[in-house]
């Protein structure tokens, strides 16, 4: 089975290396494409900048869930409502305070939008307490039922016209109803920027892109340079939960996730224990909302439907619970393959074959399947309407996972849950390093199981 | 609670309660009894598992607790550490009611467990499965376990752990599967495993049950040695076992249930020469 795992142990720079072939790959199979269409440079980098937007996003939302399902084995499907949470808590506070005959319906706090990000995260952490607190003195699957409740009722509650608008500390503020919030703060690159001092430089540099982008290069460029803040933060989602993991507190997790009764038995307030990884999870789950809406210049509450949350959970599926590793690789899969993909298909199809005419109807489509065994129409019907089967597609591959790799492309690799490489300490290693009674698998005191798995591995 | 009907020495402990307080009490049967049941009763569905079942264990003794099959010693252990909760009775842990408190409060004053079915948790090494044992770590403080300055902390406490998690690997002579997953150990190795890592929660008070089941013969002589050695510091072992012969070579003390009630106790020798347990042992169920 191990291919992919010897691929894995083999990788030069190990995890992160793995990470940079697999993005690697993904982007220039982009360009690939991109040659194909015939984009020009402006298009090229353009694409480039949404499949980094969306690799960003999945691998942020992915590592979130792993910490709840892969470390701690809490199963939570109302992802896409802490994001919610999270960006209408943000846009609340951030937006501007409302000015009558502007183009917004209602304002904000006006506060500035690191403030709104810290509100919307702790805001989604609460909404998590909230959530937890009785779910999990329940059975586990109560978790699953209340959490997707949950974010079907946040939706609502966004929707509906009691929280359009509202007085707050005296002004008018509120969440728009289902006709959307406009998010009219300054542009986040601008405040990022700004709030460092470093606003005239980025100018500068924009202008210095014209170079390579003749006309209006500054769409192009913010949206390469926000893809790569995107990844900054993958980055420091990874460190924070790979130290999470790697420590006291992350083995307890894991023991959570094997035996709750066993760790509670060795004295571990397990309850405790699970709702403060729920929180953090949660938490950055709605930092990875507002990062993904942020930029979009509106918000509007029916892109928070529960088909996102699916969209995470099979990123982590693909990239294996309890790998933060294979988050970032199931994110990224997830993103270039499934999520972008499909669309891409579909074009290089029609440019490939210009002159191919797919039928109008799925009957016309079948008709010569049945008829003459002519695959070719039903075909053409397939890929015509290739993103309206993107889910079709994505549960294929689910299905294909679960009996050929249910543990995703690194589940087997399991991170050793200690600040410290558990190892014999060499002083006592010298000293009692006697054989074994009986025949089991000898391993070697000296190995470090940070990158072992010990003797023999479990298949 | 207070009727004249109990066994001498628990009226004498009850009456040092009533004249020195709960404090005073507390010391007094810390050092007699840490451990007293009172009339526990538990029942499922139709089945009453533990039935009234009244008992003590005294400080620094090894108690066996024997019976037939289904004469419910499991489930008086998980009544005992919160597992589940009784129907009625009292559990009195060092002098505090502990009656209903859940398991970690149980383990955090002192009385760890062992299952019967060795419970390891499989996708972590026992390397792992032991470094979780210890109580009261720093790290298991999120903050302190991310943050970078106090992160040092923790390491040197885990350096500390390290240490005493191996040389308990040695004493138990599992140290060569260290770095194995807990999944793929033996039977008795998971027995082994589970007995180390109850040790290494540093207990007052360990309840053992069926701790030698599948485990070879030398070990066991070797791991009984250790209770012994462990009884004599002042640790206060509760054992489960169906070996006649090992019950009554180690323990001082030894409880026979029967049907979920305490049939009769006393020294080896009283329980050897008991009819009623030999009934109940042999003479299959009353
Ligand atoms: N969770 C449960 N639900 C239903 N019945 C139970 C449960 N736990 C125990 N019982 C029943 O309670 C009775 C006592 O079981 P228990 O496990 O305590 O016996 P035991 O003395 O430990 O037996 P053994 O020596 O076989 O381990 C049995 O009849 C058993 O079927
Ligand atoms: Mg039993």
């Amino acid at each position: 089975m191990s291919v992919r795992d010897d691929i894995a142990a083999r990788m030069p720079g190990g995890d992160a290396g793995l990470i940079l072939a697999v993005l690697a790959t993904a982007y220039l199979l982009y360009v690939l494409a991109g040659v194909v269409l015939g984009y020009d440079l402006r298009g090229q980098l353009n694409s480039l900048a949404t499949l980094t937007f969306y690799i960003g996003v999945f691998a942020m939302l992915s590592l979130a869930l792993n910490l709840h399902w892969g470390y701690t084995g809490l199963f939570n499907i109302g992802i896409v409502g802490f994001m919610a949470v999270g960006v209408y808590v943000m846009a609340l506070v951030s937006k501007p305070t409302f000015v009558a005959g502007g183009a917004a319906q209602v304002g904000g706090l006006g506060l500035p939008l690191w403030v709104g990000i810290i509100a919307g995260m702790v805001a989604a952490a609460v909404l998590g307490f909230v959530v937890a607190l009785p779910a999990l003195r329940l059975r586990a699957d109560y978790l699953a039922i209340v959490t997707i409740a949950m974010s079907e009722i946040v939706r609502f509650s966004f929707l509906s016209g009691d929280l359009q608008q509202f007085q707050l500390f005296g002004s008018k503020v509120g969440f728009g109803g289902g006709s959307g919030l406009i998010l009219d703060f300054v542009p986040p690159l601008e405040a990022l920027f700004q709030s460092v001092g470093l606003w005239g430089v980025y100018l500068g540099f924009v202008d210095a892109t014209k170079v390579i982008v003749p006309t209006n290069p500054k769409p192009v460029v913010d949206g390469l340079v926000y893809g790569l803040l995107l990844l900054t933060f993958v980055t420091v989602f990874f460190w924070l939960l790979k130290r999470t993991g790697e420590s006291p507190f992350g083995r307890v997790l894991k023991a959570i996730r094997e035996d709750e009764d066993v760790a509670n038995a060795l004295g571990k307030d397990t309850d405790r224990f699970k709702i403060k990884s729920f929180m953090l999870g949660c938490a950055l789950m709605g930092l990875a909302g507002i990062l993904w809406l942020m930029p979009q210049g509106a918000v509007t509450p029916n892109f928070f439907r529960p088909r996102v949350t699916f969209f995470v959970w099979i990123a982590l599926i693909i990239g294996g619970a309890g790998s933060n590793t294979g988050s970032v690789l199931g994110g990224a899969t997830f993103a270039a393959l499934l999520y972008q993909g499909p669309r891409y298909f579909q074009n290089l199809v029609t440019t490939v074959l210009p002159n191919l005419d797919s039928p109008p109807g799925f009957g016309q489509a079948i008709g010569p399947l049945i008829s003459q065994l002519d695959p070719v129409p039903f075909l053409l019907y397939t890929i015509d309407s290739i993103r309206q089967l993107q889910l079709v597609v994505m549960g294929l591959v689910l299905i294909w996972l679960m009996h050929n790799r249910p543990e995703g492309l690194l589940g087997h690799r399991k991170e050793t849950a200690s600040v410290i490489s558990l190892s014999r300490p060499k002083a006592a290693a010298a000293a009692t390093d006697g054989g074994s009674a009986d025949g089991d698998v000898q391993t070697d005191g000296g190995v470090d199981v940070a990158d072992n798995n010990g003797g023999v591995d479990d298949e | 609670m207070s009727d004249a009907s109990q066994p001498v020495d628990d009226v004498a402990t009850k009456v040092d309660e009533g004249a020195l307080g709960s404090f005073a009490s507390g010391v007094q049967t810390t050092e007699e009894y840490p451990l007293r049941v009172e009339g526990l009763r538990k029942s499922f569905g139709g089945i009453t598992a533990v039935d009234g079942a009244t008992f003590q264990v005294e400080s620094g003794s090894l108690t066996g607790l024997i019976g037939p099959n289904g004469a419910g010693k499991s489930t008086t252990f998980n009544l005992i550490t919160g597992m589940i909760k009784p129907d009625a009775g009292t559990v009195t842990f060092n002098g505090e009611d502990i009656t209903g408190l859940d398991p970690h409060e149980v383990a955090n004053r002192g009385m760890v467990r062992t299952f019967q079915i060795a419970r390891e948790l499989s996708e972590m090494t026992v390397l792992e499965n032991m470094m979780l044992a210890p109580q009261r770590q720093r790290g298991e403080e999120l903050w302190r376990s991310v943050l970078p300055g106090v992160r040092n902390d923790v390491r040197e406490q885990e350096e500390e752990l390290l240490e005493r998690v191996w040389e308990v690997l040695d004493f138990f002579d599992i140290d060569h599967i260290a770095e194995e997953y807990a999944g793929n150990l033996s039977g008795g190795q998971r027995k082994l495993l589970e007995m180390a890592r109850a040790l290494l929660t540093d207990p007052d008070m360990l309840l053992l049950d069926e701790p030698f089941a599948g485990v070879n013969p030398t070990l066991e002589k070797k791991l009984l040695e250790h209770i012994h050695e462990l009884r004599e510091q002042g640790y206060t072992f509760l054992l489960v076992e169906h070996d006649m012969d090992l019950i009554m070579n180690n323990c001082e003390h030894v409880i026979v249930l029967h049907q979920g009630r305490v049939l009769t106790e006393g020294t080896p020798d009283d329980i050897r020469s008991n009819e009623e347990v030999i009934e109940a042992y042999l003479g299959g169920n009353v």
